[in-house]
């Protein structure tokens, strides 16, 4: 259903990878793989949930998007334009484009400037707007995401975690981007508040079309914003599909547990739990073949040698896995 | 119907813990009670700042005194009241009858200490154990916790264990000299969900095995779901519901359990469904809150609401509430 709608952002074979130096020369002795050879590509209007747990490479991911991170290999195309090796002149036009919402709304936020100020930012750097415009603006902003125009000359300390995430989001909305990298937005908040925020971001995609990279360790959270998921393993996505899809037939083993690894809120809920031995192994030494095979109940020797490629498995879901689940 | 068995070990009555504050006073727990029965595993949920931990600090009396103080109360265990305990009474208390797991194993571990050596400690202060006795049973609890290569873990630092591993040994450490109850607060919201599932599992199979009882600090309504018997639900500093954990979440009497329990996000939901949100925030606990503190964000708030304290009232088979307009009673609610 997304096909018919342009293109916005496009990963061809994305990688990151760190080299580790020791010894008093310095010497590289090996890599830490990041993020390793990341293909896919978001829609206008649309929200991707990219999901996966610590030391994934899911935010590698995200600032390599927005460049703050440049990658080591692949290729970033924005409306169709190479976007991966522009100088940081050339990226600025970009940056109005793409921004960004981060995690931890405590650090994100200069603790120094006024709630205002922070919201005007972007604009002030993208868009020369007179003082009274821009007070407008920031003004509009606030009531859109729920602040008190009363608020506007507080600092970030007075303000508490969801308000806080809210100014977040007005600053990356103040520019009106089309694409915001949302990295875990509302992990660092109270449910209740969690859920204030995953709504207005929905409502402010009803309302801007705007599309969301959606960062996330949690597939519960992540399921009520997003149109597609994919699922990172140690650098890798291991399966990527329409959200129903993913929920209702999971074909990668590593979905799978990760689903039945969520804790259902239902005393009388009975369920097949698959736990999942060990813990995810180092992306220095990262497993031959498939890298989920060491922990992978259906593991067979072939996984042990030879990494699955990402296949279409029905239309729209792609899965890396030698014994695909559910087919 | 609760699943209780045998007379409570640990009663928790009214307890006020306050912090003096330049800014004011902090009533962090404002007039809670709730007991544990041997081999029961009693759930505390609430929000960030609603005193959950707060109160299991307080059991264990590790309130820094100043600024907080435990203002009145009784802490009950075995019918000794904990708050008449000098420091060294309470030493032999700690890691001994009562242990603790902490949210954060990374910050809560010595990290210049070996693990075997942080386990081996409280064998040492609790049960004078020689060196021998010493390494067999720390080899013993890492059999216990699931640990591989127990001989080689023993002898390293807690950075080079991951998050998981880590846990696993504070909850070696807790069990280390079988405490009659543990008080686990937030245990897996620092890990993954696929090492949570692990964790949660251990903690399952040894609670089966050491008939334990486990005070759960949460905020994670999932959790309480998996782990719980029963469930005391707080909201600034009061106790707001308790009840077995079926009833909690079949029937939710409190309008604020009712609200976590539609906001938050779950995987047997459909996906297009929008999650209910609770409107406003938690109050500030430096001001003193008249009525229900729940008031201004209930939906169901009526005037007696925001005057008058609800008292907490037993509607059946031990469902505690405090509220004068709970959910069921209402005739309009489906």
């Amino acid at each position: 259903m997304n096909k018919s709608k342009n293109k916005l952002l496009e990963l061809k074979n994305l990688c990151k990878h760190y080299p580790i130096h020791k010894g008093i020369l310095s010497r590289i002795t090996g890599y830490v793989h990041a993020v390793d050879g990341v293909s896919f590509s978001i829609y206008e209007g649309e929200t991707l949930g990219l999901v996966g747990e610590s030391g994934c490479g899911k935010s590698t991911v995200g600032r390599t998007i927005l460049r703050l991170i440049d990658p080591s290999a692949g290729e970033i195309y924005w409306r169709g334009e190479r976007i991966d090796q522009l100088t940081r002149a050339q990226i600025r036009p970009y940056r109005k484009e793409i921004q960004a919402v981060f995690q931890d709304p405590y650090s994100s936020l200069n603790p120094r400037m006024r709630a205002a100020d922070i919201v005007a930012e972007p604009l002030r750097n993208f868009e020369p707007l007179s003082q009274v415009e821009g007070r407008e603006r920031v003004r509009e902003l606030f009531a859109l995401v729920g602040l008190r125009p009363d608020q506007m000359l507080r600092y970030p300390h007075e303000f508490s975690g969801g308000q806080r995430q809210r100014l977040g989001i007005a600053r990356a909305l103040s520019v009106k981007p089309k694409l915001i990298m949302c990295d875990e937005p509302v992990s660092a908040l109270d449910v209740s508040v969690q859920a204030q925020v995953i709504n207005l971001l929905g409502d402010l995609q009803q309302e801007f079309a705007v599309s969301y990279l959606f960062i996330a360790h949690d597939l519960a959270v992540v399921k009520y914003i997003s149109h597609r998921i994919a699922v990172m393993y140690l650098g890798r996505i291991v399966e990527l599909a329409e959200t129903a899809e993913l929920f209702n037939r999971p074909s990668h083993p590593y979905t799978e547990a990760l689903l039945s690894a969520i804790p259902i809120p239902d005393p009388k809920h009975q369920r097949k739990q698959i736990v999942l031995r060990d813990d995810v192994p180092s992306p220095i030494n990262r497993p031959s073949g498939c890298h989920f095979h060491t922990r992978c109940i259906y593991a067979q020797e072939r996984c042990k040698v030879e990494a699955p490629l990402l296949e279409e498995l029905s239309s729209g879901h792609f899965v890396a896995c030698h014994f695909k689940l559910n087919t | 119907m609760s699943q209780t068995t045998g007379k409570p070990i640990l009663e928790v009555e009214d307890l006020r813990t306050y912090f003096y504050t330049r800014d004011g006073v902090v009533r962090s727990v404002d007039g809670v009670s709730f007991s544990v029965s041997e081999g029961e595993t009693l759930a505390i949920v609430g929000e960030s700042g609603c005193g959950k931990s707060v109160t299991s600090l307080s059991i264990l009396r590790l309130i820094a005194s100043p600024p907080g103080k435990i203002i009145s109360g009784s802490i009950r265990f075995h019918g000794k009241d904990l708050l008449d305990f000098s420091d060294e009474e309470m030493r032999d208390i700690r890691g001994d009858k009562i242990s603790m797991i902490f949210q954060e194993p990374m910050t809560s571990l010595n990290p210049v200490l070996t693990v075997g050596r942080q386990i081996g400690e409280v064998l040492e202060l609790h049960r004078h154990c020689s060196m021998e006795e010493t390494r067999i049973r720390i080899l013993e609890l890492l059999k216990m916790v699931n640990i591989p290569e127990p001989e080689s873990r023993m002898n390293e630092y807690p950075h080079q264990l991951s998050g998981g591993m880590r846990q696993r040994i504070m909850i070696a450490m807790a069990l280390a000299c079988d405490p009659e109850i543990l008080i686990a607060d937030e245990p897996t919201t620092a890990l993954d969900v696929t090492i949570q599932a692990q964790i949660l599992n251990l903690m399952r199979e040894l609670r089966d095995k050491t008939r334990a009882a486990i005070i759960l600090i949460t905020h994670d309504l999932g959790v309480v779901a998996e782990m719980a018997q029963r469930v005391v639900v707080m909201y600034a500093g009061r106790k707001v519901e308790e009840a077995s954990v079926n009833d909690l979440f079949e029937k939710p009497m409190h309008p604020y359990t009712l609200g976590l329990l539609n906001s938050m996000p779950r995987l047997d939901d459909s996906a297009s469904k929008r999650l209910v949100e609770i409107p406003g925030m938690v109050p500030s606990m430096r001001n003193e809150i008249i009525g229900c503190a729940f008031a201004p964000r209930c939906s169901a708030a009526i005037e007696r609401c925001s005057l008058e304290s609800p008292p907490l009232k037993d509607y059946e088979n031990a469902h505690w509430v405090a509220c004068w307009n709970p959910v069921l009673l209402r005739p309009a609610y489906e």
